[in-house]
C-alpha cells in the first residue's frame, strides 16, 4: 500500500497510535507536536519526512477530528505560531533547500521557533514590491540595511521571512531576493510599534549591517517576488475562510450592548434609528456568513464564483460599522476609555467585559480595512480580477526601481 | 446542504435563460410594457407548453412539475435579469401558493390545473389603501348571502389584477380574514389599471360592490396568508437579485468599453470601486435570496419568516443601488429613454415597495430577533 492511498480509517488508527506514544493531556506541547510531526500527522499533505504523508490536504481534517475525539488538550496553531505554521512552512516546503526543510519545519510545527514576516516598510505598504531594504553581496554573506514595519511577533521570533532589494537597476519586481533572517543576528533591532489602542501588537525592525549567509536565500537571487507570492497566498487563506455562528462575533456583542442599554436613556427617535441600523448590521452579518457558506459549497462542487472574493472587503467594512454603532449605543459612556492608553504589549485586560471590548474594538477595527490588503486594493482586485475591468496606468512599469519616484 | 445547487438546477437556469433571451429581449419588453395587457399571451402559452413554468411548483397531480421554491428562485432570478413582463409572480408564485396552502381540495382541483396549463391567470388581492400587506390590515368586508358571500370594499396594487381571470380576495369576516374566489366577470366588480411608475409590472385597483365570492379554505386564513407572503418575498428577492446582477453586468461592460481621457473609464478607481461595491451587494443579495429559498424549501416556517424579511429588505436596496449606479456609470446615456437602465431603476423602486418596503421588513425582523 502506498501512503497516497491511505484510507480514512487507516489514518485514524495512525492518530490513535500517536496518542498511545504521546498524549497531549499528559505531555507538553513541544513533545506532543514533535511526535505528531515525526508521524507525518502535522500536515498530511506534506511529503514523508517533512511532517506529512503525501496525502490529499482534505485528510488533515480527519487528523484534527480524531485528536478532538480523544484528547481534552487541543493545540491551536494560531496561538502557537501563526505565521510560521500558516505561511513559513508552505514557503520553506516550496522554495527552501534541504537544510531548511530538515532543520526548520519540525521546529515551526512544535512552536519552538516562532516566525515573523518582514515585508512591509514605511515606504512600501500596498506597493510592497517597491520596498527599499538593501541587500548587498559580500563574500559568502549578504549585508542588509533598512527598516521593516508592522511586524507581528518580531519581538519573540527566531526566524524572519525577509524580502530585500538586491538589484536596484532592475524594475521593482525583478530586483528582489528572499532571505531567512536569524532574528538573533547582530545588527537586528526590534522596537515595539504602539498603535491607536496604546498597545503594541506589532514592531518596527531595524537592520544595520546585518549579515545573512548566502545559503539562507529562498529561491534564486532576483526571484524573491515569486517566493513572496507563495507566502502572501497563504496569508490570504489564513485570513479568510472561517464561517462563524449566528449572532456570534462582533454583531453578538453589539446586540448584547443594545439589550443592556439603560431604559429611557434614548429618545424614541434615537431608539428607532438605532434599531434600524442594528438590524441592517445584523442582516449583513448573516449575509456575510451565508456568502462564506456559498463559497464553501461552490468549492465542493468545483464551481467557485465571485462569492469567494468579496469576504475580506465586506468583513472589514461591516466590522467597522458594527463598532461605530456600538459607540453610538453607548452614547456618553463612549467618552471614557477605562483600560487607558498605557504603552504595553497586548495583555488582554482592555478586552475583558462587553464595554471595554466595544471601545477597544472601535479603535482596533480601523486596521481591518488596512491590514492584509487595504479596502482600496481589495476593490481594485475585485474590479480587475473578478469583473475584468482594466488596470490603472502604472508609471513604474518596466522602469528601473532606482528611477521610480518614492515618498521620502 | 444550504446553497448546494445541483447540475439539474444549473440546467434549469440555462434553459430558462435561453428561452428568455429569445422571448423577452429588450425589444419585446418595451413592446409589452407599452401595452395595457402588460404581457404577451403567445409567450405565456409557450412558457406553459414548452417550459412548464407556470406550473413549476404545482404538484404533479394537478398537472404541474412538482418542483419547489429553490427552482422557483432560479426562474425568478432569470426573469429579474431581463425584466420579464408576465404574470409569473402573480399567478405561478402567489396565487399557486395561496391555493396550495389554503387547504381547499375543491379549489385546488379546479384552479391549479388551469394555472399549470397556462390557461388561467389568477392573482391574490391582498393590499389596500395605505400600502398595508399584512392580513391583519385587511378592511374589505365579506358578508354571508345564502351559500355565497358578498364582498364590499377596494383592493389596491393588485399585481396583474386588470387581466386576471380569477381573483383570490382576502376579506374580513366575523373574527378573521378569509379568502374568496371571485370571477373576473362577476357583477359589481370594477377594475382599473393604475398608471404605474414601473411599466414592466402592471397593478390594478379593484372595487367590489356587493360582488359575489366563493369562500376558499377555513374562516381564518391569516396563518396561511403569512406563509404565502413569506414565500412570495423569497421569490421576489430572487427576482431583485437577478435584476441587480444584470445592472452590474451592464455597468461593467460599459466601463470596459467606454473611453474618456484616452482610457476605458473602468480603469479609473472612481468607477472601478463603485463596480466592486456593487459586486459585494450583488453577491450578498444572491446569498439572501438563496437562503430564503432554501428555508422555504424545507418548510421551516419560523426561519423562513426571518429569512424572507432579511431577503426582501436587503435585495430591495441592493437592486436599487445597482440600478442607480448603473445609470451613473452610463453617464448621459444612462438617463435616456432609449437606454434600458431606467427600466431597471423603475423596477427596482417599485419592487422594493411591493409586499412591504425595507424599513417595514427590518422592523418585522427586529421584533423577531429581539432588537
Amino acid at each position: 500500500m502506498s501512503l497516497g492511498e491511505m484510507t480514512e480509517e487507516e489514518l485514524r488508527s495512525r492518530v490513535r497510535a500517536l496518542l498511545e506514544e504521546a498524549h497531549p493531556d499528559r505531555v507538553d506541547a513541544f513533545t506532543f507536536r514533535g511526535k505528531q510531526y515525526d508521524n507525518g500527522l502535522a500536515w498530511v499533505h506534506f511529503p514523508e519526512g517533512y511532517g506529512g504523508l503525501g496525502l490529499n490536504p482534505k485528510m488533515q481534517a480527519v487528523v484534527q477530528d480524531e485528536l478532538r475525539r480523544n484528547a481534552e488538550t487541543q493545540h491551536d496553531d494560531m496561538m502557537l505560531n501563526p505565521i510560521g505554521i500558516g505561511m513559513g512552512a508552505p514557503t520553506v516546503l516550496t522554495h527552501g533547500n534541504e537544510w531548511m526543510k530538515r532543520t526548520l519545519l519540525r521546529r515551526i510545527f512544535t512552536g519552538e521557533d516562532i516566525w515573523c514576516q518582514l515585508f512591509s516598510e514605511p515606504g512600501a505598504g500596498s506597493d510592497v514590491a517597491g520596498l527599499s531594504m538593501r541587500g548587498v553581496r559580500d563574500g559568502d554573506d549578504w549585508v542588509l540595511n533598512g527598516q521593516k514595519v508592522w511586524t507581528s511577533l518580531a519581538h519573540v521570533s527566531k526566524w524572519g521571512m525577509l524580502l530585500a532589494r538586491t538589484d536596484p537597476d532592475r524594475p521593482k519586481h525583478e530586483g528582489l531576493s528572499y532571505f531567512l533572517l536569524d532574528m538573533e543576528s547582530p545588527g537586528v533591532e526590534v522596537r515595539p510599534l504602539h498603535q491607536i489602542t496604546g498597545e503594541a501588537e506589532f514592531n518596527e525592525v531595524f537592520l544595520n549591517d546585518v549579515r545573512i549567509p548566502a545559503d539562507r536565500m529562498l529561491g534564486a537571487e532576483g526571484d524573491g517576488w515569486r517566493v513572496a507570492i507563495t507566502t502572501l497566498m497563504n496569508e490570504r487563506t489564513a485570513i479568510g475562510g472561517a464561517v462563524g455562528r449566528r449572532g456570534g462575533g462582533s454583531i453578538g456583542i453589539l446586540l448584547e450592548l443594545w439589550n443592556a442599554r439603560t431604559p429611557g436613556s434614548l429618545s424614541p427617535a434615537a431608539e428607532a434609528v438605532l434599531r434600524d441600523r442594528i438590524t441592517q448590521l445584523y442582516i449583513r452579518s448573516e449575509l456575510l456568513r451565508f456568502t462564506s457558506q456559498r463559497a464553501k459549497a461552490a468549492q465542493k462542487t468545483g464551481n467557485p464564483g465571485p462569492e469567494g472574493s468579496v469576504g475580506k472587503l465586506a468583513l472589514a467594512e461591516l466590522n467597522q460599522r458594527i463598532w461605530e454603532c456600538g459607540m453610538d449605543v453607548l452614547g456618553t459612556d463612549s467618552l471614557v476609555y477605562e483600560a487607558g492608553y498605557r504603552r504595553r504589549r497586548p495583555a488582554g485586560e482592555s478586552r475583558t467585559g462587553r464595554l471595554a471590548l466595544a471601545k477597544y474594538q472601535f479603535l482596533r477595527s480601523r486596521a481591518n480595512s488596512i491590514e492584509g490588503g487595504t479596502s482600496e486594493v481589495m476593490r481594485n482586485i475585485l474590479g480587475e480580477r473578478v469583473l475584468g475591468l482594466p488596470g490603472e496606468p502604472r508609471p513604474d512599469k518596466g522602469v528601473p526601481w532606482k528611477d521610480v519616484p518614492r515618498s521620502a | 446542504m444550504d446553497f448546494a445547487f445541483t447540475p439539474e438546477h444549473d440546467e434549469l437556469r440555462q434553459t430558462v435563460r435561453r428561452f428568455l433571451d429569445k422571448e423577452s429581449s429588450e425589444t419585446a419588453v418595451r413592446a409589452v410594457m407599452e401595452s395595457d395587457r402588460g404581457y404577451d399571451e403567445r409567450t405565456w402559452t409557450r412558457m406553459a407548453e414548452e417550459m412548464a413554468l407556470p406550473g413549476l411548483s404545482v404538484p404533479e397531480e394537478y398537472g404541474g412539475a412538482g418542483l419547489g421554491p429553490i427552482e422557483r428562485a432560479i426562474v425568478m432570478e432569470e426573469m429579474g435579469r431581463v425584466l420579464f413582463c408576465g404574470p409569473y409572480l402573480s399567478t405561478a408564485v402567489v396565487a399557486a401558493d395561496t391555493l396550495l396552502l389554503a387547504g381547499d381540495d375543491d379549489a385546488r382541483g379546479r384552479l391549479l390545473p388551469e394555472i399549470a396549463s397556462g390557461r388561467a391567470l389568477v392573482t391574490l388581492a391582498l393590499g389596500e389603501e395605505g400600502g398595508a400587506w399584512e392580513p391583519a390590515d385587511v378592511r374589505l368586508e365579506a358578508h354571508r348571502d345564502g351559500a355565497s358571500h358578498r364582498l364590499e370594499g377596494t383592493k389596491e396594487f393588485v399585481v396583474d389584477g386588470h387581466v386576471a381571470d380569477v381573483l383570490l380576495v382576502a376579506a374580513r369576516m366575523d373574527a378573521g380574514v378569509a379568502l374568496f374566489e371571485v370571477d373576473a366577470g362577476a357583477r359589481g366588480l370594477e377594475r382599473t389599471l393604475l398608471p404605474t411608475l414601473d411599466l414592466t409590472r402592471k397593478l390594478a385597483r379593484i372595487r367590489f360592490s356587493g360582488t359575489s365570492g366563493r369562500r376558499i379554505g377555513s374562516a381564518d386564513a391569516a396563518p396561511q396568508l403569512a406563509m404565502v407572503l413569506a414565500r412570495a418575498l423569497a421569490a421576489l428577492a430572487a427576482e431583485q437579485a437577478g435584476g441587480a446582477e444584470r445592472c452590474l453586468e451592464m455597468a461593467t461592460d460599459y466601463a470596459r468599453t467606454r473611453l474618456q481621457f484616452g482610457r476605458a473609464i473602468g480603469s479609473f478607481q472612481a468607477i472601478k470601486h463603485k463596480c466592486a461595491d456593487m459586486l459585494v451587494e450583488v453577491e450578498f443579495a444572491r446569498s439572501a435570496a438563496y437562503y430564503a429559498a432554501f428555508r422555504a424549501a424545507d418548510e421551516d416556517a419560523q426561519e423562513l419568516a426571518s429569512a424572507s424579511h432579511m431577503a426582501k429588505a436587503y435585495c430591495s436596496e441592493a437592486f436599487f443601488h445597482a440600478a442607480a449606479d448603473n445609470i451613473q456609470i452610463h453617464g448621459g446615456m444612462g438617463f435616456t429613454w432609449e437606454h434600458p437602465a431606467h427600466l431597471y431603476f423603475k423596477r427596482a423602486r417599485a419592487s422594493s415597495v411591493l409586499f412591504g418596503d425595507p424599513v417595514y421588513h427590518r422592523e418585522r425582523l427586529a421584533a423577531r430577533i429581539g432588537v
